[in-house]
């Protein structure tokens, strides 16, 4: 079943009157359930990609559905309503709030949903238990690492379990052995609860994590194609 | 959504900026607090004024000659000899104005008693032998001249505390002698020190009875003012009435346009000193309000601040299924907290120096100054400060709600 379906999908800036065409005629279906990793050089349009689909950003031509849905006849409520209770978000800056603990923001994304408040701070629990993060609970991000901060951000993309994860660049801002266990999240993840999840990266070592990827250059698809040799993330985690 | 969460993430968002948030609110505490500062010490005198004047008595009229002066240019008529003996009888009358239980006529002015070689300029009153009653003074020495003595036109006097002690020092006084325009009249009652505490300063008058004053002091046949208490609160207005047909019969008016007098009770005088005092009120505080916009100003300057530097805030809080509303909601709570709690320090701060205002008067300066928090003015100014953060966040949180999601995430 089609999660998302995109089709000529065109996207231009208009910035003191010079036009930029960040996308060109994008058509693209993805699965629910399917792994998908978004590969290009800087300025292909991989981010403006992204944000077209995870509802953060407007596309200029072209049609865009979601859950068989198109964006333009959504209202802005229930775009809201979709990005919090459909999408995941997970940045490459992490964007934590500051000065507040790891267990109020993963709670962030409760507070605007209808979940009843006396049920949040079990979710929250458990999304911060899911990535092993239940000993810094009531740490700020500023006590926290790069990877820890990404782990924390990956709790609170999946505390209302959406169907779809967007991780653009998750780990980018961090080392190896970070990133190798943020990947391995994201697997299980998938594996474990069918979680369809949508990640940008400019790494072909990342990318091989994924089950498709598809590489985008100068705001066109040049390649969309099943990843053969893919790899285990859980191989390189000790 | 929910607003219990709502606000505490607002005041989350005041705490983390303690010192900014304190210096914000500091013009809206002020504001609040002149407010309820100058309320506080407007219905304090407003207290202190209707308290004077219903120590006459919620019961009493008081005739006065001329026709109610419709402007203040319009005084022509307010030096008349109109009121004389005959208004006194027909008044008197019980088939006139039954609810009459008192009726005393007045005769005033200012003229010098001197005993032996002490002079003293004071006001002299002609009264009658119900002056005691109605004006709620009994001589603490000796007594009051009695209803002979105002019909013989005997020469006693009764002499405020100040005139005794101007006159007579620490020595006995009655009994002795003063002189009033050439005349000698014995003093029978000295009046205990009352202060400022009545319409009249009865500590600096001599009463005489009105015939006396009339003849042998004033040299006049006519009254100053007719004093009249009714039998019962509720029948002053009839009483009014009554004395008004009363009062036209005895000197031939037909035409109520003509009245050459006119009735105030002390609900009139109340109800006009009142509205002065209103009036006098709502302008200072209108001055104050002018310090509540500055300071509202300050408020919408802070939050603009602060939308602008939470800029990715509002966006990470949009990518994860904030509405506009919601965003909205959030920085108005903001604001309103802001204001609010100025607003709850204002009331504070200002009933803590009214009460230090009405301290002074009451005990240094020695009025009878009573402290008065109006309560109505807390609440108005509760609310005032919630409207003006309302109002003030509108448009920094408008521009909060309106930021793309993207844009905000991506604000350096």
């Amino acid at each position: 079943m089609k999660i998302i379906e995109v089709k000529d999908l065109c996207k231009i800036y208009k910035d003191d009157g010079t036009e930029t065409s960040a996308l060109q005629g994008i058509n693209l279906n993805i699965d629910k359930g399917e792994f998908v990793a978004i590969m290009g050089p800087s300025g292909s349009g991989k981010s403006t990609l992204l944000h077209v689909l995870g509802f953060l950003d407007k596309h200029t031509n072209g049609t865009y559905l979601f859950n068989g849905k198109k964006f333009d006849d959504y209202t802005d409520e229930q775009v809201a309503h979709i990005r919090n209770k459909e999408m995941g978000f997970v940045f490459q800056m992490f964007n934590l709030l500051p000065r507040t603990s790891v267990f109020d923001n993963v709670k962030l994304p409760l507070f605007y949903s209808n979940i009843p408040a006396f049920e949040w701070d079990k979710l929250a629990c458990e999304a911060i238990e899911s990535v092993g993060m239940s000993h810094r609970m009531h740490h700020e991000p500023s006590q926290l690492s790069g990877g820890e901060k990404q782990r924390v951000a990956i709790a609170r993309a999946l505390v209302l379990n959406p169907s779809v994860i967007f991780a653009d660049e998750p780990t980018g801002n961090l080392d190896s052995k970070s990133g190798q266990l943020i990947m391995k999240i994201l697997q299980d993840l998938h594996e474990k609860h069918g979680n369809t999840i949508i990640l940008i990266t400019h790494e072909t070592f990342t990318a091989d994590h994924a089950g498709r990827i598809i590489k985008l250059h100068d705001g066109k698809i040049i390649s969309d194609q099943k990843v053969k040799n893919r790899i285990r993330a859980e191989d390189f985690v000790k | 959504m929910n607003l219990n969460y709502s606000l505490k993430t607002a005041i989350t968002g005041l705490k983390t900026n303690k010192s900014r948030s304190v210096l914000t609110i500091l013009g809206i505490v002020i504001g609040i607090a002149a407010i309820i500062l100058i309320s506080s010490l407007g219905a304090g005198a407003q207290a202190l004024i209707i308290g004077q004047l219903q120590g006459m008595g919620t019961k009493t009229i008081t005739i006065l000659p001329g026709r109610q002066p419709k402007s203040l240019m319009d005084a022509t008529q307010i030096f008349s000899d109109s009121l004389v003996n005959k208004d006194l009888d027909a008044l008197k009358k019980k088939t006139n104005v039954p609810h009459l239980a008192k009726i005393m006529p007045i005769v005033f002015g200012a003229d010098s008693v001197s005993a032996g070689s002490e002079s003293y300029r004071l006001t002299i009153f002609g009264a009658s032998d119900s002056v005691a009653k109605i004006f709620d003074i009994y001589p603490d020495k000796g007594e009051f001249f009695t209803e002979e003595d105002v019909r013989s036109k005997a020469d006693v006097v009764v002499i405020g505390s100040k005139v005794k002690k101007e006159l007579f020092g620490s020595s006995e006084a009655i009994g002795r002698k003063i002189r009033i325009k050439g005349k000698s009249f014995r003093v029978i009652g000295i009046l205990p020190e009352r202060g400022q505490s009545s319409m009249q300063n009865f500590d600096e008058s001599a009463i005489v009875p009105y015939t006396t004053a009339q003849q042998y002091i004033f040299g006049i046949k006519y009254f100053h003012r007719l004093i009249i208490e009714a039998d019962a609160d509720k029948n002053v207005s009839q009483t009014v009435r009554d004395i008004e047909i009363t009062l036209r019969n005895s000197h031939d008016i037909t035409d109520s346009e003509k009245d050459d007098f006119h009735a105030e009770t002390s609900t009139d005088i109340v109800a006009r000193l009142g509205i002065i005092t209103n009036v006098l009120t709502m302008f200072l505080v209108s001055v104050a309000a002018i310090s509540l916009i500055v300071g509202g100003i300050g408020i919408m300057n802070i939050m603009l601040v602060s939308v602008t530097e939470r800029t990715r805030e509002i966006g990470l809080r949009k990518a994860l299924g904030a509405t506009e509303e919601n965003i909205l909601l959030q920085f108005l709570l903001e604001s309103i907290a802001l204001t609010g709690t100025g607003g709850v320090f204002g009331i504070g701060l200002g009933a803590v120096l009214s009460f230090f205002v009405s301290f002074i008067l009451g005990r240094v300066v020695s009025m009878n100054w009573q402290f008065a928090f109006p309560l109505s003015s807390a609440i108005i100014g509760l609310a005032v400060s919630a409207l003006i953060g309302l109002v003030f966040g509108l448009y920094p949180a408008r521009k909060a709600a309106k930021k793309s999601p993207i844009d905000a995430l991506r604000y350096e």
